[in-house]
């Protein structure tokens, strides 16, 4: 192809782009001459340009633009009309140049249709404008000195030092004629990434488009621009290639250096590595690209759906210069294209429905874009009608992926994630399935694979939001280089909170139960995996139990420990992708060399996490994992088995237990005719459930639970297991100290109260600082279902010094309210049957004799999205139903709220 | 895929020879790229027993392939085989590891016999066909179908 032509069709391309905004911001803001000066030298230039090179059809189409332009320019009202026709108007040049590109040549047919609509369109506005100007548009568009005749009456504000549109015209015909020889090289734009044209690094430019530009009132953006060359992708791609290569060849020249001992080599070698560094930044710098760039169509698209949909959507666009990698841009470009799309198609409502919604007619759509750690996160959100939780139901019942009691169990977060279920939504769905998710799975898989996640938000009537968050860089990450079985391996440092050290004698210890081992960090006990296990060299039984490193990584609300042997340091790594005979495996993401030249695998943390899924992963893990049919999604409680006092095994919330202990029978000492062993320099009380006795030699199990400093043991003869098991009290207790039975692991376990035992142990367990003398008066509404809860949480409250009321469902809380009974905080469950957390609290909030009450959610179910709903619910607070010191701490703030409020 | 020699009646395909096991294997010469010592191999957990590791190749990522393991063949060796013949395969680079290298051999087309019936399941899969040397039997690899490592073959 012609350098000029290719360079035409390029430029045209962009310039195309730039108008499609320019023009819709323009029909928002009519009145800034600005953006219609721009619209115009826009215009003005593909026609000059076509002109020149001989293809008549296009010059005549933008040469008729530019006349409805100009009109604009001299004052005739902007219509929506007018924009729409001048939009299609681009189309066809668009369509006309595809078909150039194709073929080199201008396509055959006629525009006369939208011409004469053009024009008709420009005189009509003419005649209104009061005849500020003589008709000159009615000539012959293909006419060269029409154009000329145009400028002549458009561009008659000259601005001293301004040129007039025709000089310019002129002058760049001038150089068209001797444009074999190159003009002095002109910066021009940065080219798209996008931009399949691929254009001749920092080519010599004619002086066609940059004449223009010189003249005009140039924007602080274009100005910018100037100063920047077109450099072809493949260059940059190449260039970043090499310089990881370099990397490599540096970090191996330095590990040489660094065996060899005062070496003359090690100044040279210094100063090649800081110039590596910093050549590596700046290579990445050329990468890096302004995330509008993968927004610059949506504009035109959100008004083209709109007036296709008859709605009117706003878009906001925040954080539009926030850069990412170019490959990550590419990659994410079609994804936010689609959410947006689904947005103003799905989410947003016609202007009727908003308004008998009340809502203003006009809906909006947001994207938001911002850096947070070494990610980006990006937000789609809408104040549209939300997602159809029923419309999904029904949908993932159709497609088999839950069952209808299945879904009864699942909160409404956890239903919204099915539109992320591989072929939730077909195109084929998308008219009988009108909740969005039009290929959202696709999204999906195109975030995963760059190490992304995305979340939505949705509450009915509200609106939804749609959360991406992106690694900023695919191509080199820092990672932290452990060793697992005498094999090396990266594990990227991005999702590394931690690395704890674990010794036999130290605080941290790894502890068993039974085969699972777990770490006690900060009195939580975090569930950890031998790296060695995870690869199946070998079952990590044979390393060193008690010592060894633990890198603590945090994948999504999943936190976890992985056992390596040892932790050698961090190094920049330089990703490369895995063969494809590899890359089924899911604990690894890809493979590097190291400085020494070694080629290790690099861990990917999700697929770690996807491995524990199973035994340790949250309730929203759970139900996100096995969203795709098995009952998983119920809900779920990591339980404590042990023995005491029977073969029958005995069963408590792991959550409530704060550490396990073996302790030496020889320290266990009587004191006060009760059992007491020193324990953290402290005297710990211990308890001893019925049936149990201390032995005369070797350990005795210990459950630990600690509360503000104090400790109580509770002596059992063995500790089986922890087992994840919906915990389900089938059987209520009479017997002192125990709960009731349950079904876990196929055996029936007595589930104990921890409520009777702790106060044995210190009678005022429950009764200390948050015993006030005022605390007494307070009271507290507790609506759960589950007998368990009820059971757990009222001593507990009691002890708080609260008075309790129980309700056993949402309508029993109701009527207890409404009898006239004041309390001084409700507490209530989500997950209850027939009127769940949620509504009953909309229906608090809603009484205006009710309204006051501070109202706290207890949930087993913690996600950003579930306390977002809980927030639009009214609640005050949030916590989780295991958290009792946060619970306390959320009551004694909101009644202290109320007091403050009531004095 | 093959180098044809078009000069007199039948073409010839030139094959680089290697032993592997004991027996003696052709790769047409077209697809070997090199021929290397395997250095510092990292295996790879949880891969086919037939992926022996990746290794650096200057500065690339290369796949070693076990071809005992691939073609189902006894080792009494238990060592790493020592070298390795480089191919590549949609834009990917592998290693095929073998016992020894030999000489290059151009050998007349229409010489090539089928792989006998009763040839291991296995290496039929694999083979293009024999060729009858003198003392030897070579077999014809065919390197597409070596790289074809069926991810439900990998946790065998």
């Amino acid at each position: 192809m012609d350098d000029l032509l290719r360079e035409f069709l390029t430029e045209t391309n962009e310039s195309l782009d730039t108008v499609d905004n320019q023009l819709v911001s323009f029909e928002q803001d009519p009145n800034n001459a600005k953006i219609l000066d721009n619209i115009f030298r826009l215009v003005h230039t593909i026609k000059g340009t076509c002109g020149f090179l001989g293809l008549p059809r296009l010059e005549a189409l933008a040469h008729a633009a530019e006349t409805l332009m100009g009109k604009f320019r001299d004052g005739m009202p902007v219509t929506g009309e007018a924009v729409t026709l001048i939009l299609s108007t681009i189309d066809r040049i668009r369509d006309i140049l595809g078909q150039l590109e194709a073929t080199e040549t201008e396509p055959e047919g006629s525009d006369t249709d939208l011409i004469e609509l053009l024009h008709h369109m420009a005189e009509h506005g003419a005649s209104e404008a009061a005849a500020s100007s003589p008709e000159p548009a009615a000539e012959a568009p293909a006419a060269e000195t029409a154009g000329t005749l145009t400028y002549q009456i458009l561009e008659r504000q000259l601005r001293p030092g301004e040129v007039s549109l025709d000089d310019l015209e002129r002058a760049f015909r001038e150089t068209e004629v001797e444009s074999a020889a190159p003009a002095a090289p002109q910066p021009a734009p940065v080219p798209q990434p996008a931009s399949a044209t691929p254009a001749p690094a920092a080519a010599p430019k004619t002086a066609v488009k940059a004449a223009p530009k010189k003249a005009e009132d140039t924007p602080e953006s274009d100005r910018v621009s100037h100063q920047s060359i077109r450099v072809n992708v493949d260059t940059l791609e190449h260039l970043m290639t090499m310089v990881s290569e370099l990397v490599l060849t540096r970090n191996q020249l330095l590990e040489i250096s660094r065996r060899h001992e005062d070496n003359e080599f090690k100044v040279p070698l210094q100063r090649l590595s800081n110039v590596t560094a910093e050549l590596q930044e700046g290579v990445m710098k050329t990468r890096m690209q302004p995330i509008g760039n993968a927004w610059q169509k949506l504009p035109r698209i959100v008004r083209d759906l709109s007036s296709e949909l008859g709605k009117q959507i706003e878009l906001e666009m925040h954080g539009a210069d926030t850069e990412l990698d170019r490959q990550v841009l590419d990659l994410i470009k079609d994804p936010l294209t689609h959410m947006v799309r689904n947005s103003a198609d799905h989410g947003l409502e016609t202007p009727a429905e908003r308004v008998k919604a009340g809502k203003p007619e006009q809906g909006t759509i947001r994207l938001l874009a911002y850096h947070e750690g070494g990610h980006i996160i990006i937000c789609i959100a809408d104040n549209g009608r939300g997602l159809n939780t029923e419309r999904i139901k029904a949908k993932a019942i159709q497609n088999g992926l839950a069952t209808e009691a299945e879904l009864e169990k699942m909160t409404e977060a956890q239903i919204h994630k099915f539109i992320f279920a591989p072929g939730f939504s077909t195109a084929a769905a998308v008219t009988a399935v009108s909740g969005r998710g039009v290929g959202m799975d696709v999204v999906r898989s195109n975030i995963d694979q760059i190490g992304g996640t995305i979340d939505v938000k949705s509450v009915a009537g509200e609106g939804s939001s749609i959360t991406v968050k992106i690694p900023l860089t695919l191509a080199i990450v820092s990672a932290l280089i452990v060793e697992a079985a005498g094999e090396r391996y990266a594990i990227p440092q991005l999702s590394v909170v931690e690395l704890v050290r674990v010794r036999a004698d130290s605080e941290h210890r790894i502890e068993r139960i039974k085969d699972t081992p777990v770490l006690r960090l900060r009195n939580k006990l975090l569930p950890l995996m031998h790296l060695k296990k995870l690869l199946k060299i070998d079952d990590g039984a044979s390393s060193d139990p008690e010592n060894g490193f633990i890198v603590v990584t945090q994948v999504g609300n999943q936190t976890f420990g992985i056992v390596v042997d040892g932790v050698f340091h961090t190094e920049e790594i330089v990703v490369k992708p895995m063969s494809t005979m590899l890359r089924h495996i899911g604990m690894f993401s890809g493979n590097t060399i190291l400085g020494d030249g070694a080629v290790i695998m690099i861990i990917d943390p999700n697929g770690i996490a996807h491995a524990l899924g199973a035994s340790v992963a949250t309730q929203q893990e759970i139900a996100d994992g096995h969203g795709a049919g098995s009952g998983d999604a119920e809900q779920m409680t990591s339980l404590l088995v042990f023995r005491a006092g029977s073969e029958q095994p005995k069963a408590v919330p792991l959550a409530l237990v704060t550490r396990l202990e073996e302790i030496a029978v020889g320290k266990i000492e009587i004191s006060d005719g009760r059992y007491m062993v020193q324990y953290r320099e402290q005297l710990m009380p211990l308890v001893l459930m019925e049936g149990v006795s201390v032995g005369t030699a070797g350990s005795q199990a210990v459950l630990v639970f600690a509360d503000e400093g104090r400790a109580a043991g509770l002596v059992v003869d063995e500790i089986i297991d922890i087992v994840e098991e919906r915990l389900n009290i089938e059987v209520a207790s009479n017997q002192q100290g125990i709960l009731g039975s349950a079904v876990i692991k196929g055996r029936a376990t007595d589930v104990i109260d921890i409520g009777h035992f702790l106060p044995m142990a210190f009678s005022d367990w429950f009764k200390r600082k948050e015993m006030r003398a005022d605390a007494a008066t307070r009271s507290v509404l507790l609506v759960d279902d589950s007998a368990f809860f009820r059971n757990m949480l009222a001593p507990v409250l009691k002890a708080a010094g609260y008075q309790v009321r129980l309700a056993t469902n949402a309508q029993e809380g109701l009527v207890v309210l409404r009898s006239g009974q004041e309390f001084d905080a409700i507490l209530t469950d989500i997950e209850m049957p027939d009127m769940n957390g949620f509504e009953f609290a909309e229906t608090v909030r809603s009484d205006r004799r009710l309204s006051a009450t501070p109202i706290i959610a207890l949930s087993s179910m913690i996600s950003p999205a579930a306390i977002e709903r809980g927030r639009q619910a009214g609640f005050h607070d949030y916590v989780a139903k295991f958290d009792r010191p946060g619970l306390i701490a959320a009551l004694k703030e909101q009644t202290a709220e109320t007091s403050r409020v009531a004095a | 895929m093959t180098m044809v020699n078009q000069g007199g009646e039948s073409a010839f395909t030139e094959y680089v020879t290697a032993t592997i096991g004991g027996q003696l294997f052709g790769l047409p010469i077209s697809r070997v790229q090199d021929v290397f010592k395997p250095e510092r191999l990292t295996r790879v957990p949880l891969a086919s027993n037939e992926v022996a590791g990746v290794l650096n190749l200057r500065g690339r990522i290369v796949t070693a392939i076990d071809m005992r393991a691939r073609l189902g063949l006894l080792t009494q060796e238990a060592d790493r085989p020592p070298m390795a013949v480089g191919v590549e395969l949609r834009g990917e680079s592998y290693g095929l590891l073998i016992d020894s290298i030999g000489e290059v051999m151009a050998l007349p087309d229409d010489s090539r016999e089928v792989n006998p019936a009763n040839l291991d399941p296995r290496m039929t899969e694999m083979s293009a066909g024999v060729h009858r040397l003198d003392g030897q039997l070579m077999v014809v690899l065919d390197v597409d179908r070596i790289l074809e490592i069926a991810p439900d073959k990998l946790a065998a």
